[in-house]
């Protein structure tokens, strides 16, 4: 028996095929995850993502904290609200874990990390936020819907009263607003349009359930992860994790090396890594028929007997919105537009491509 | 949710499933708990009609969303056919695992080997969850 969000019966009396992830029993679909995904595309999909982990980090120096902790810069969030996606790195450029960051007040940062690494997440942030008094406190009493897809907001402020549904509706992407007892994020994990909204636990399953009245539907981890995939957003665990550096993974985006007298955690060994070519992730469409998955062996179309592999396939799915196996993978250095990948021992030809593969309902990979 | 569990068909522990044709051949597919199991199918590769299998032997695959997996050919012999219609539509797997979700027809080689009758698949199944 793992960890339950306070939307677990909620979940159980509709049927939902129960996984465990990270520790927590999650649902991983209510019937087709394919359907789900669709929904999420075309309409509106409503996940609980209460596993997930509400860190609020408070004290006049929190800023100053949060500009040593992570590789991103907190010092481009000048307006109250905005959020800023960023990497936790160990001293070597590890990865210990990716999160968005809210700034709300200046003594006020809201931080959400993976509830697989909350643990560890929670003790190495607490023992950086000693030295500069900033104190650390774990919202548990907070559950969290993601509500995605293109009608995803307009079903949410149908909730709020006209005042409420003002507020919620200026909130600009990637931003976020208290609204009434919601702290109300216009963030996700989907490539679609929508709100992350954060309530206490307690409203959880009336809220659920009045979303879902108003035509948002369940989704699941499953679905949760084609989307993500499809709009080539990073998985922790597969696509980094502590052995790999942003620069490999895909994220070489979130890193502000500027301004230079910025010393986070982790900048000497990315300043180092960034001096020579590495190894880079990239999109895969497969071109034949087939699914791709995680660890699946990828080498070059021209590869002599024996020769060493590119990479690996780090996260690999079903793309249904495609009908084609998408895949990010971690290769070598080089330029290579078509590859092979090995499936169940047979070569399958793959394009090489920057994802995202699919954004706001639109592909954005030709397929021939 | 309770699977269905037809009481005309034979089942093997790796969840495959078979029909007595009146030809004497059978009929192979997978269960209605594997595809439950599995969830949304997205690619089935059946094997080339003349294949010869032995008992046991991996003979298909089923891939859904989630994960791959083998299909065991539950007795020996010679493929006749396969449902063709399954490379465009997998989904029929898990709509109709008992019907137009069958996989291949089979004649046998040698005697029929001993299967799981309605009953016993049901008490595997409830003792291995």
């Amino acid at each position: 028996m793992g960890l339950k969000t306070p939307l677990y019966d909620t979940h159980v009396s509709a049927h939902a095929k129960i996984v465990d992830f990270g520790g927590w029993d999650m649902p991983l679909s209510y019937g087709s995850q394919i359907e789900e995904h669709h929904a999420v595309r075309r309409d509106a999909g409503i996940f609980d993502v209460s596993h997930m982990c509400v860190i609020d980090l408070s004290g006049a120096r929190t800023r100053e904290f949060l500009r040593r902790l992570l590789a991103n810069d907190v010092g481009r969030l000048t307006v109250h609200g905005r959020a800023l996606y960023s990497c936790m790195l160990l001293p070597t450029g590890g990865v210990i874990d990716d999160l968005i960051a809210y700034f709300l007040t200046e003594s006020w940062f809201r931080l959400v990390v993976n509830a697989g690494t909350r643990p560890k997440d929670l003790a190495w942030i607490r023992e950086h936020a000693a030295p500069f008094g900033v104190d650390v406190r774990e919202r548990s009493d907070l559950a969290i819907l993601a509500v995605q897809g293109p009608t995803a907001r307009k079903k949410t402020v149908a909730l709020l009263t006209a005042a409420h549904r003002a507020t919620a509706l200026d909130i600009e992407r990637f931003a976020a607003a208290a609204v009434d007892s919601w702290f109300v994020a216009r963030t996700g994990y989907t490539g679609e349009d929508g709100f992350e909204i954060m309530l206490p636990g307690t409203d959880a399953a009336e809220t659920w359930r009045a979303l879902v009245a108003q035509g948002a539907r369940p989704a699941g981890l499953g679905a949760r992860d084609t989307l993500r995939l499809e709009a080539g957003m990073n998985l922790y665990g597969n696509d980094m994790d502590e052995t790999r550096h942003p620069l490999e993974s895909g994220l070489a985006w979130t890193v502000a090396f500027e301004p230079a007298e910025r010393d986070f955690i982790g900048r000497e060994a990315l300043a180092r890594a960034r001096a020579s070519a590495g190894e880079r992730l990239v999109g895969l469409v497969l071109e034949e028929r087939g699914v791709l998955r995680s660890h699946q062996v990828v080498s070059a179309t021209d590869a002599a007997a024996g020769a060493a592999p590119l990479g690996e396939v780090t996260s690999g799915t079903f793309s249904p919105t495609l009908n084609r196996a998408i895949a990010l993978a971690r290769l070598a250095p080089g330029s290579a537009t078509r590859v092979l990948v090995d499936i169940r021992g047979k070569p399958h030809a793959a394009r090489v491509v920057k994802p995202p593969f699919v954004r706001n309902g639109k592909p954005l990979i030709d397929i021939q | 949710m309770s699977e269905q569990i037809p009481q005309d068909l034979q089942y093997t522990k790796s969840h495959e499933w078979v029909r007595a044709l009146p030809n004497g051949q059978v009929e192979v597919g997978i269960t209605d708990h594997a595809q439950s199991a599995l969830g949304d199918l997205v690619f089935v590769e059946v094997p080339q009609v003349d294949r010869k299998l032995a008992l046991g032997e991996a003979c298909a695959v089923v891939e859904s969303v989630k994960a791959a997996s083998d299909v065991y050919s539950p007795v020996a012999g010679r493929v006749v056919a396969r449902n063709e219609e399954l490379s465009q539509k997998p989904e029929l797997l898990n709509s109709d695992p008992y019907g137009a979700g069958w996989m291949m027809r089979i004649e046998l080689e040698g005697k029929a080997p001993a299967l799981l009758a309605p009953s016993e698949y049901q008490q595997f199944l409830k003792e291995s969850e």
